[in-house]
């Protein structure tokens, strides 16, 4: 049995918001800099150029690559063998968020109540989804997701009877009706069975691959590759200005349903793709 | 690529002169208010209350920007989403705001209001915060600043680059666009 102390937790988080704000990874910039090769359109050139740009000032100056740190998303893995000491892992979690975002200078995005609108002030509380697997190590995933993409993402319960057509159809379209409003190039993640909420889950879970990493499964990793060529096809390019990159990378789920349903889910992620992972 | 210069704040003739697709570097003074600051003046204006700011001729810029660090002028600030904003638009139009920068579609009421009044809109490059803090040379909160990153803010920007999306004749740079990859 491991034990992990709670500030162990808290330390971590607190970094990896910080970390995630400023620094772009590393499969971004080689995304952006491959697409400016392919891009056919002159002023999406000059787009991919500035968010080049964009990621070098925040890199050097430690200052966020875009005003909307977003809302913190966790996604935790953590072992049968492992335990948790002098605290909830829940609360860890939360207070990172709130020392990261507030010592890192980083906006407050989330409000207590989604009628009433007031800010909580420290961008809590976060979304954490618990994974138990094997092993003794704890391993958390985070991501920091912004309004302006997740705004623009679906969720449609299609028919068996829809097919892979019926779900290609849908994918591209929710790309399509995104437009500029999710900061295109995008990043789509798509869950494709499980139930209602298990496909938006898998859809967002989706998104941590790094851009460019491939399902494991061959059939599903074609259609990635295929259904990323047909959101090029829209027109819609680097920030709605035209031109053949529209998205980036199509990342796909998908997980065992129920023999009436088609759960799809298409989960936009712009191209501030913020993602850290730390294995504790 | 050439790039049209403007000093802010518009007229007329200065709106008559953009169309769909130039690109613009805007100097002047503009207004950052998001979601909550417009719903805010809209109520004032239904209960006939004086704004807290003056629209006839203003810029405003959609935005909620991080907080500066010490020594700096302003955190990241880029555009926010623009649609979210659409129900509140055509009123403030109405009374002499004659332009918006933002980012994303805008509806068909916001695109006739942009004709009715002469007014123009602009989008800046979502996500480019930190590049676009550089063109931002003071921030000023001027009202509601309990909304914190939403409060309303008075920004002189220089040089900060632009698109013309929807211009005042009825264009829209975004469908003309895509057009001619799809």
């Amino acid at each position: 049995m491991k034990n992990i102390h709670v500030d162990t937790i808290t330390e971590n988080v607190a970094a990896m918001c910080q970390s995630a704000s400023i620094d772009l990874g590393d499969d971004m910039i080689q995304a952006f800099q491959s697409s400016l090769q392919k891009e056919k359109s002159d002023i999406g050139q000059d787009v991919i150029t500035q968010l080049l740009d964009n990621a070098e000032i925040a890199q050097k100056e430690r200052m966020p690559m875009c005003q909307d740190t977003g809302m913190a998303v966790f996604f935790i893995e953590m072992g049968y063998d492992c335990k948790i000491t002098c605290g909830d892992l829940y609360d860890a979690i939360n207070k990172g968020v709130s020392q990261g975002y507030g010592d890192g200078y980083l906006r407050q995005s989330i409000v207590r109540d989604p009628l009433d609108r007031k800010n909580t002030g420290d961008n809590t509380p976060a979304i954490t989804y618990v994974e138990m697997v094997e092993g003794d190590h704890l391993k958390i995933r985070f991501t920091a997701k912004g309004g302006g993409a997740e705004n623009m993402s679906r969720l449609q319960m299609l028919k068996p009877s829809d097919g892979l057509e019926g779900i290609e159809d849908f994918v591209v379209e929710s790309v399509r009706l995104a437009g500029p409003n999710a900061c295109p190039p995008v990043i789509v993640g798509v869950g494709i069975g499980g139930s209602f909420e298990k496909s938006a889950y898998i859809a967002k879970k989706s998104l941590l691959r790094s851009v460019g990493e491939r399902h494991v499964e061959e059939r599903i990793a074609r259609l990635e590759e295929k259904w990323t060529e047909k959101c090029n096809q829209l027109g819609i390019g680097p920030q709605g200005m035209g031109g053949t990159t529209t998205a980036l990378d199509v990342k796909i789920e998908v997980q065992p349903c129920h023999i009436a349903a088609m759960p799809v889910a298409v989960n936009i992620q712009c191209h501030a793709n913020r993602h850290k992972e730390v294995i504790l | 690529m050439a790039q049209k210069k403007i000093t802010l704040p518009l007229t007329d003739a200065k709106v008559q002169d953009l169309k769909a697709g130039d690109r613009v570097l805007l100097s002047g003074d503009v207004y950052a208010a998001r979601d909550a600051a417009h719903k805010r003046l809209l109520e004032r204006m239904e209960n006939d209350e004086e704004l807290p700011i003056q629209l006839e001729g203003e810029v405003v810029y959609y935005v909620g920007p991080t907080p500066a660090k010490p020594g700096q002028i302003i955190g990241s600030a880029g555009p926010t989403t623009s649609g979210r904003v659409d129900k509140y638009t055509p009123a403030l139009l109405s009374r002499g705001l004659k332009g918006m920068i933002g980012k994303g579609y805008r509806n068909e009421e916001v695109k006739t209001a942009i004709q009715k009044y002469k007014a123009v809109y602009f989008a800046a490059i979502g996500g480019s915060g930190a590049l676009l803090s550089k063109k931002i040379l003071s921030e000023t909160i001027v009202a509601y600043e309990d909304l914190g990153p939403e409060a309303v803010r008075r920004l002189t920007i220089n040089d900060f680059p632009v698109t013309v999306i929807n211009d005042c004749y009825g264009n829209d740079w975004y469908e003309q666009a895509a057009e001619v990859y799809r």
